[in-house]
C-alpha cells in the first residue's frame, strides 16, 4: 500500500494488489496499522472500498456458476439450483465480505473453467472463440496469482485441455494451428502474466519494509531506504586492508554479523569441558562497532589499502583482524562451547601461551560462476575455509549462555557436505581502511560509511529470489485456536470466529450451511457410485446412456469431482496450519455437481416420482438453515446467550457468548 | 575374465532373438527377416501360420521364449561370485548391522523388543544365524565393534545369497517383458556390476531380503500375465500364489513392501478390466477370475502376514527392551515382566507409588523430570510429558488434598475423590492452569508445581472410573481412570504429539476442556507399590491375537512417523538419489581402516538416469505417431508395444517406489532408493535395447547392424571398466582418502559430495 516491501508465504502478489487497488480508489492513505483483529477503523478510512472488490468477486461467482452449469450441458433449472446453492452458502458470504482472498480465487477459477468450456463448445473457428481461450488463460494466471491453491485448478484445466487436444490429434483433418493456439493461450500467456504480476509488484514496492531481512543483501540494497541507505557508494571489490562487516546468510529470520568483543571463553563450561580461554567470537544480531573486521595479507603487517587496491580473489589466503581489539580470527582443535562436534572459533593474539596461532583462512567464493572470481561486496557469497584443518566457518545458530551475553555461536565445522547457506557469509558494509594506527582506526570505524554509487540487480534475479523465498519460507509450526485438520472440513467439525462485538453478543463466524454441505457430500458419493456402475456396465457392453449424454456425464465428473479432489487432497499432505476457509474452493465444485447430478438422475434414471418434491424440500431446508445462521453471518441482529446456545448445532463448534 | 565368453554369447543372443518376437503374423515375419537377419532361415515354428493360443503354437513359443540356459547360468554364477567375494570383510559391525544383528540376537534369545519394521526380515536373519551356529551372545553395541570368535558369516551370507538372485530375476523379468535377450543381458549386466547393489547385499541388512521379495513378486506377476491365455491351469495358479506369497514377504520385511503391493494391485485391476471387457466370457467366468485373485493376492498374503506375526509373538516370550511401548495387557504375556503373573495391591490406595499409563495405543507413561518448560511456552514450570520407556521418573505418589493423617491401614481411593499426584523424584505436584499447552493450543498446559508436595489449589484432580459410580474403588490395571482438574474442569490428556528438543522428544501431555471419553484421556494404573497392603495375584484378561496384531501395527506406524530428522545428522533428500549425489559410509573413517562406502557405480546410475529421460521421449514419440495414425512398420509397432506395455509396467514400478518418498516426513537415507533403482535398471535394459534395434532408422542395412552390435559392446565394456575402477568401494579401500594424493581412488572422486 505504502509501497513498502513485504513477503507473504501464502501466495503471489496479485491478490494483495487487487485489494490495494480497491483501497487506492477509495482514497485510503495506507496509514492504518493492521495490528490486531477487532481494532476499529478510524473514521477517515472508507472500509467499504477496501472490501468492495472481494465482495464483488464473491457476488459474481453466483451468476458464473449459473453460466458454467449451462456450459457443462445441463438445463437452466439445474443452473438455477447451483446458483442458489452458492447464494445460500453462509461460509462463502462471510468469506467474501472481508478483505480476504478466497472469493477472488474462486471467482477466477470459475471464470477460467467457464471460458474454457465456452471455447470448447463454440463450433466455429472465429475470433470470439480465440478470445474465450485467451480469457481462460488470463484468468488461470490470475487465479494462480491470487493464491498458490489456484495452481491445482490450473492443472486440472490443463488436464482437460490436453485430453481434448489428444482426441483432436487423432483427427487428421485438424491442423497444427489449433494445437499451437491452445499451447499459446494456456501455457505461455499464463506464465508471462504471472511474471508480469511480479514485475508490477516489485516496481510498486520500492521501499524497504518489514520483511527486508528475509532477503539477501543484494536484494535489500535495491530497495529504497533500509540497507541501501548504508551501502550506497561503498567500494565494490574487497581488497587487502578493507574494513568489512560479515553477515551470515543463514541467520533467518534475524540477520546477524560476525562479532567479537573483549570477553574470553570461560576456562571451564558448565558441563566440565575446557575451552581455550581465548577471546569470544560470536554472531550478533545488531549493528555494532565490534562487527568490523579488517582483511589482512598474512605476509604483510600493514592494515591499509594500497593504491591501487589489491582485490582479494577466490582461493586467496587471508587473515581477519578484529577492528576494535586487533585479535586475529582463529580456530583450533578445541570443542566449541555449544556444539562439541565442531571446532571453537576465537580471537587470537600472541601472548606466548602454549597454543599456536592457526589464523589463516582461505577465501572460497561460492557463487563465483554467477558473479566473479573477485570478492565483491554484497554480491559474493564467501565461505571461509580454515587452512590448517580445512574446517569451514559456520553459524551454528545456538544461543550462547550468559557469559557471552546470549549471542549466537559461531563454529568451524569439518563437514562441508552440501552447500548449506549456513556456511556462507557476505560482506555487507565495506570501506577501504586508511589509518595504520590503532587509535585512528577505531575512530574511523565509528564513523559512518558513505560514498555515492548506485547499484541495481536485474528484475529476473529479484524475481527468482523472491519466488524461491515465497516457496521456502516456512511458517513456524504452530497450532492456532481455530485451525483444523482437512478431514474435519468435510463434515464441518470446526468454525472460525472472525469478529465479536466489543460489548454485546453480536458476532461473525465462518460457518457453512450444514444442509448444503450434506447435500454436497451426498452428491459426491452418489456420483462416484453411479460412475462406477455405468463404467462396469459399459465394459460389459450395456450402453445405458447415449454417447453424447455419457460424454457430458464424464465431463461433469472431470470438472467437479476432479476439481474437488485437486483442491482438497493436497491439503492432506501439507504440514502447515490449515483453516476451514481452505476448503471453500473445493466446496464450490461440489455445489456445481449436486444440481447437475440431480438433473441427470431425473432424466436418465426411472426415479422420477417424488424427485422434484425432494429437491424442493431440500432447497427449502437449505434456505431455512441459511436463515437461522444469518445472525452469525452478518453479525446482526444480536442474539441472546440462549439463542446462541440453540444455534450450537454441533458440540465442536466454538460459538462465543458472554456470561452475564 | 568372462569377457570373451560373454561376447560370444551376445552373438548367440542376437541370432536367436530375431525369432523371439512372438505376436508376429507370418507375412510380417518374412519381411522382418528379409530386412534384418540373414541368419534366421533355420529356425523353427514361426513360418507356419498360427492363431493366438493354439496348443501347438504355445509349445513352440515356450520353447522359443525360454531363456538361454547358458546365459542364465553365467549371470547366476557371476552374481554369486560378486556378492560372496570377501563376504566376511570387514570383520566388524558395519552401519545398520548394529540394529538388525542385534534384533537377530533378540530372536535367538527370545527377548521382546520393538522395531519400526515388521518382523520377517529379522526372523530370517536370526534363522540363518541360528542354523550356522551363531549363539546370540554378541552384543552389537555400535558400528566398528570386532566380531572376534562369533559366527557372523552365516547371517551375512544369507543376505548375500538373497541379494545374488536380484540380477537373475532382473534377467528373467526383462526377458519376459521385452522378448529380447539383449535387453535382459543389458539389465542383468548393469545390476551385476553395480557397486551399490553389491555393497547393500553383503551385510546384515533388511534391504537384500526386501528386494528379493519385491523381485519375486514382480517376476511372478509378469509370468502370471503371460499365462493369461490359459487360465486356471496349474502353472497359472502357481504363479498367482507365488506372487501373493512374495507380497506377504515383502510387506513382512519392511512397509516399503506396500509399494510393490500397489504395483501388483494396479496391474491386477488392469488385468481384470480386460477380463471384464472380454464379452466372450460369461459373468460367471468373470466372477471366477475375480475370486481367484482375491484368494491369491489378498487372502493368502493376509494369512501369511498374520502367520509371520504369530510366529514373532510366539518366539518372543521374554520381557525385553521393547515392553514399555505396549499396553499393560500386552506386557502381561511376557515372561520376566513385572506384570507377568502380577501380584500387587488390588485397589488404589493413598500413599501408594504408582505408574500411570495412557490407554491410547503407544500412549506412554505419565512422566516428569528436572527440566522446565522453556521461555514463552506457558508458565515456566516443570515439564510433564508422556514417555514410552520404563523409567524411574514415571513414579507418582497418590496423596490426599491436605496433610495426611497417618493411619494403620491406608485409605482406598474412590470414584469422585480429590487427590494430588506427587512426582516421586522431584516432589512436584501434577498441576494445570489456564495457559495454552505447548503444541495443542486448544488445551491447557500441565506442569509440575510446588515443593515437597506443597502446591496450590490447582494441584487437585478428581478421580473418575469410567463407567463407575460415586464411591466405587479403583482397580489397579483393570479400571480405566480419568483425572479431572478441579479448578478448570478439564481432563488429563495425552495428545500424541512429539515435543521439540526442549522436551526431549517425549509426548505432550495436556489438559483438555473437551470431556468426551477417548482413550487419549483415559489412563490405567500399571505399577502399584504399597508395602502396607497385601499383594494379590491379579490375572489380566490376555488380549487375543488380533488385538495384539492391531496394537503392534499402530505402535510401529507411530514409531515410523516419529523418526524425524535430527539436526546434526546428515539428511538425504530424494532428489539426491537418482543422480547418485551422496552415498553412505558403511565402515571406516580414517586412512588406516578398511573403508566401505555404499555408492552406486556412477556410470551405471547415470546410464539409468539418462535412459529414464530417453524412455519418456521414445514413448511420447511412439504414442503421438500412433494417435496421429501414421502408418508404421510391423517391427516398429512391436517396439512401441513393448515400450508401452512392459516398459510402462517397469516405469510405474519405478514411480511407485520413488515418488512417495517426496511426501514422507520421516528421515530418509540413500539406500531407500535401491528398490526403485532395480526397476529403473530393468527399464534401462528395455529402452536401450529398443533404441539400438531402431538403429536402422538412421543408417541403412549393414551399417545399422554394426552400429547395434557396436553399441552393445561399448555398453558392456563401459560398465565392466567402470566396475574395475570403482570396485574398491564395495570390497574395501585402505590407504589415504580419495582427495589426498597417493590414494588408490585418486581421480575417481567425480563429485565433491562423495566421501571416500
Amino acid at each position: 500500500m505504502k509501497g513498502k516491501f513485504f513477503v507473504d508465504d501464502s501466495g503471489p502478489p496479485l491478490g494483495h494488489m487487487i485489494l490495494a487497488l480497491g483501497a487506492y480508489l477509495g482514497g485510503f492513505d495506507g496509514n492504518f496499522v493492521w495490528s490486531r483483529i477487532g481494532a476499529e477503523f478510524p473514521c477517515g478510512v472508507s472500509v467499504w472500498t477496501l472490501r468492495l472488490l472481494p465482495a464483488l468477486g464473491g457476488a459474481l461467482c453466483v451468476p458464473l456458476v449459473y453460466l458454467l452449469t449451462v456450459e457443462l450441458g445441463f438445463s437452466h433449472l439445474s443452473a438455477l439450483g447451483a446458483a442458489l446453492l452458492l447464494l445460500l452458502e453462509n461460509s462463502l458470504i462471510v468469506q467474501s465480505r472481508f478483505m480476504l482472498l478466497e472469493a477472488l480465487l474462486i471467482f477466477f477459477m470459475l471464470l477460467a473453467f467457464f471460458s474454457y468450456l465456452r471455447f470448447h463448445n463454440s463450433p466455429s473457428r472465429s475470433w470470439s472463440r480465440f478470445c474465450w481461450l485467451l480469457l481462460s488463460g488470463v484468468s488461470c494466471s490470475a487465479a494462480v496469482g491470487v493464491k498458490y491453491m489456484g495452481l491445482s485448478s490450473y492443472l486440472l484445466l490443463l488436464g482437460l485441455a490436453s485430453v481434448h487436444s489428444w482426441r483432436q490429434m487423432g483427427n487428421r483433418a485438424v491442423g497444427h494451428v489449433s494445437g499451437a493456439q491452445s499451447v499459446l493461450c494456456l501455457l505461455v500467456v499464463p506464465v508471462l502474466l504471472y511474471v508480469f504480476w511480479f514485475y508490477v509488484h516489485l516496481s510498486i514496492l520500492q521501499h524497504s519494509g518489514p520483511h527486508d531481512q528475509l532477503m539477501s543483501s543484494a536484494f535489500q540494497a535495491s530497495l529504497q531506504g533500509g540497507l541501501s541507505r548504508i551501502t550506497k557508494g561503498q567500494p565494490l571489490e574487497v581488497a587487502y586492508g578493507s574494513q568489512v562487516t560479515l553477515r551470515s546468510s543463514a541467520s533467518q529470520p534475524l540477520p546477524c554479523w560476525l562479532h567479537s568483543h573483549k570477553a574470553n571463553y570461560p576456562i571451564r563450561y558448565e558441563d566440565g569441558r575446557g575451552s581455550s580461554h581465548q577471546q569470544q567470537v560470536t554472531c550478533y544480531p545488531f549493528k555494532d562497532v565490534n562487527n568490523w573486521w579488517i582483511i589482512k595479507d598474512p605476509g604483510r603487517q600493514e592494515l591499509v589499502v594500497d593504491t591501487p587496491p589489491r582485490p582479494v580473489r577466490h582461493g586467496d589466503v587471508i587473515q581477519l583482524v578484529h577492528g576494535m581489539t586487533s585479535r586475529l580470527l582463529n580456530s583450533h582443535d578445541v570443542a566449541a562451547p555449544m556444539s562439541p562436534q565442531a571446532q571453537e572459533v576465537s580471537g587470537y593474539i600472541d601472548f606466548n601461551v602454549s597454543m599456536a596461532a592457526q589464523n589463516l583462512w582461505r577465501v572460497d567464493i561460492y557463487n563465483r560462476e554467477a558473479e566473479s572470481e573477485v570478492w565483491k561486496t554484497i554480491r559474493s557469497e564467501v565461505r571461509l575455509v580454515h587452512v590448517n584443518t580445512s574446517a569451514v566457518l559456520k553459524l551454528s545458530g545456538v544461543a550462547l549462555p550468559d557469559w557471552a551475553f546470549h549471542q549466537l555461536e559461531v563454529v568451524a565445522e569439518k563437514l562441508q557436505k552440501g552447500h548449506g547457506s549456513s556456511l556462507a557469509w557476505t560482506v555487507e558494509e565495506h570501506r577501504y581502511g586508511t589509518s595504520q594506527e590503532q587509535k585512528e582506526r577505531e575512530a574511523e570505524l565509528h564513523s559512518p560509511t558513505h560514498i555515492n554509487v548506485d547499484r541495481k540487480i536485474s528484475f529476473w534475479s529479484k524475481f527468482i529470489e523472491l519466488q524461491w523465498k515465497m516457496l521456502t519460507v516456512k511458517q513456524e509450526e504452530s497450532e492456532h485456536k481455530y485451525s483444523s485438520s482437512p478431514l474435519e472440513w468435510v463434515t464441518m467439525e470446526t468454525n472460525i470466529a472472525y469478529w465479536l462485538h466489543a460489548s454485546t453478543n453480536a458476532q461473525i463466524h465462518l460457518i457453512g450451511n450444514p444442509v448444503s454441505w450434506g447435500v454436497a457430500n451426498l452428491s459426491l458419493l452418489a456420483y462416484q457410485l453411479l460412475a462406477m456402475v455405468y463404467m462396469l456396465r459399459r465394459r460389459r457392453g450395456f450402453k445405458d446412456l447415449p454417447d453424447e449424454v455419457w460424454q457430458r456425464f464424464v465431463c461433469l465428473g472431470f470438472v467437479c469431482v476432479g476439481g474437488w479432489m485437486m483442491n482438497f487432497l493436497p491439503f492432506l499432505l501439507m504440514d502447515r496450519t490449515l483453516f476451514l476457509y481452505h476448503y471453500l474452493p473445493a466446496l464450490c465444485y461440489l455445489h456445481l455437481l449436486s444440481p447437475a447430478l440431480l438433473e441427470h438422475v431425473h432424466t436418465h434414471l426411472t426415479l422420477r416420482r417424488g424427485l422434484g418434491l425432494c429437491a424442493s424440500a431440500v432447497l427449502v431446508s437449505i434456505f431455512l438453515s441459511y436463515w437461522y445462521l444469518c445472525p452469525l453471518t452478518y453479525g446482526c441482529p444480536e442474539l441472546s446467550a440462549n439463542q446462541l446456545l440453540a444455534l450450537k448445532w454441533r458440540d465442536s463448534w466454538d460459538i462465543l457468548y458472554r456470561r452475564r | 575374465m568372462a569377457k570373451e565368453e560373454c561376447v560370444s554369447l551376445w552373438h548367440n543372443a542376437r541370432e536367436t532373438s530375431s525369432v523371439r518376437n512372438r505376436k508376429v503374423s507370418p507375412s510380417a515375419e518374412q519381411t522382418h527377416q528379409s530386412v534384418t537377419a540373414p541368419v534366421s532361415k533355420n529356425k523353427q515354428g514361426d513360418q507356419t501360420p498360427s492363431s493366438n493360443g493354439s496348443p501347438a503354437d504355445l509349445s513352440a513359443r515356450t520353447r522359443a521364449d525360454s531363456p538361454n540356459i547358458l546365459l542364465l547360468i553365467l549371470v547366476t554364477g557371476l552374481s554369486f561370485a560378486t556378492r560372496l567375494y570377501k563376504i566376511t570383510d570387514p570383520p566388524h559391525v558395519c552401519w545398520d548391522e548394529t540394529h538388525f544383528g542385534k534384533m537377530g540376537s533378540y530372536y535367538i534369545n527370545r527377548t521382546f523388543f520393538f522395531d519400526v519394521h515388521p518382523p520377517l526380515g529379522k526372523m530370517l536373519i536370526a534363522l540363518a544365524g541360528y542354523m550356522t551356529g551363531y549363539d546370540g551372545t554378541f552384543p552389537f553395541v555400535k558400528p566398528g565393534d570386532k566380531y572376534e570368535h562369533h559366527n557372523y558369516w552365516g547371517m551375512r551370507g544369507f543376505c548375500a545369497v538373497l541379494g545374488s538372485f536380484l540380477p537373475v530375476f532382473a534377467f528373467l523379468i526383462v526377458q519376459e517383458l521385452s522378448r529380447s535377450q539383449n535387453a535382459a543381458v543389458i539389465a542383468a549386466t548393469l545390476l551385476l556390476f553395480d557397486t551399490g547393489c553389491i555393497t547393500i547385499s553383503q551385510y546384515i541388512l533388511l534391504d537384500p531380503i526386501l528386494m528379493f521379495f519385491i523381485m519375486v513378486a514382480v517376476l511372478s506377476m509378469v509370468k502370471f500375465n503371460q499365462q493369461s491365455c490359459r487360465p486356471f491351469t496349474a502353472s497359472w495358479w502357481l504363479w498367482l500364489m507365488l506372487c501373493g506369497a512374495a507380497l506377504a514377504g515383502a510387506l513382512g520385511v519392511k512397509f516399503v513392501g506396500l509399494f510393490v503391493i500397489l504395483l501388483v494391485g494396479l496391474n491386477t485391476v488392469g488385468d481384470l478390466w480386460g477380463v471384464l471387457g472380454d464379452l466372450s466370457l460369461s459373468l460367471m467366468d468373470v466372477a471366477k477370475h475375480f475370486l481367484a485373485r482375491v484368494v491369491g493376492l489378498i487372502l493368502l498374503p493376509l494369512l501369511l502376514y498374520g502367520t509371520i506375526f504369530a510366529v514373532h509373538f510366539v518366539l518372543l516370550n521374554k520381557s525385553g527392551p521393547g515392553d514399555g511401548f505396549f499396553s499393560s495387557a500386552f506386557q502381561s504375556r511376557l515372561i520376566g515382566n513385572n506384570l507377568y503373573n502380577a501380584s500387587m495391591p488390588e485397589y488404589l490406595a493413598y500413599g501408594s507409588v504408582i505408574t500411570v499409563k495412557n490407554l491410547r495405543i503407544a500412549g506412554g507413561y505419565l512422566h516428569s523430570h528436572w527440566h522446565l518448560y522453556p521461555e514463552g511456552v506457558g508458565a515456566k514450570q516443570q515439564q510433564v510429558t508422556a514417555y514410552l520407556h520404563k523409567d524411574y521418573n514415571n513414579m507418582w505418589l497418590v496423596r490426599k488434598p491436605g496433610n495426611e493423617t497417618p493411619s494403620e491401614t491406608p485409605d482406598l481411593v474412590r470414584h469422585g475423590d480429590l487427590i494430588r499426584l506427587e512426582h516421586k523424584e522431584t516432589t512436584r505436584n501434577l498441576h494445570s492452569h489456564l495457559h495454552q499447552a505447548p503444541l495443542t493450543k486448544k488445551h491447557f498446559q500441565v506442569t509440575g508445581y510446588g515443593v515437597n508436595g506443597m502446591g496450590d489449589a490447582n494441584d487437585l484432580w478428581k478421580v473418575e472410573v469410567c463407567g463407575g459410580r460415586k464411591g466405587d474403588l479403583v482397580k489397579v490395571l483393570r479400571s480405566k481412570v480419568r483425572f479431572l482438574h478441579k479448578a478448570t474442569g478439564c481432563v488429563l490428556y495425552s495428545s500424541g504429539k512429539t515435543l521439540p528438543k526442549w522436551g526431549w522428544e517425549q509426548v505432550e501431555v495436556t489438559c483438555s476442556p473437551y470431556l468426551k471419553e477417548t482413550p487419549s484421556s483415559q489412563w490405567n494404573i500399571e505399577d502399584h507399590i504399597n508395602p502396607r497392603l497385601p499383594n494379590i495375584s491379579i490375572s489380566l484378561l490376555k488380549p487375543n491375537f488380533l488385538e495384539i496384531l492391531l496394537e503392534s501395527h499402530i505402535v510401529m506406524i507411530r514409531g515410523n512417523s516419529g523418526l524425524k530428522p535430527k539436526d546434526n545428522e546428515m539428511n538425504s533428500k530424494p532428489w539426491h538419489w537418482p543422480i547418485n549425489y551422496q552415498g553412505l559410509r558403511f565402515s571406516g573413517v580414517n586412512e588406516t581402516e578398511n573403508r566401505i562406502y555404499l555408492l552406486g557405480n556412477p556410470v551405471v546410475w547415470w546410464i539409468n538416469l539418462a535412459s529414464l529421460g530417453l524412455y519418456l521421449i521414445m514413448v511420447a514419440v511412439a504414442s503421438v505417431a500412433i494417435q496421429r495414425g501414421i502408418p508404421l512398420q510391423q517391427k516398429r509397432m512391436e517396439h512401441s508395444d513393448v515400450l508401452r506395455g512392459g516398459g510402462g509396467l517397469l516405469f510405474l514400478g519405478w514411480l511407485l517406489h520413488y515418488i512417495p518418498f517426496y511426501v514422507m516426513g520421516r528421515v530418509l537415507y540413500y539406500h531407500h532408493y535401491f528398490p526403485a533403482m532395480l526397476f529403473s535398471t530393468m527399464l534401462t535394459g528395455v529402452t536401450l535395447d529398443i533404441l539400438l534395434r531402431s538403429a536402422d532408422l538412421l543408417l541403412c542395412q549393414p551399417y545399422s547392424d554394426w552400429l547395434q552390435k557396436g553399441g552393445q559392446m561399448g555398453l558392456l565394456f563401459t560398465v565392466l571398466y567402470s566396475f574395475h575402477l570403482f570396485h574398491p568401494l564395495s570390497y574395501g579401500m585402505t590407504g589415504p582418502l580419495a582427495h589426498q594424493p597417493g590414494s588408490a581412488m585418486a581421480g575417481l572422486k567425480w563429485m565433491d559430495s562423495w566421501e571416500f
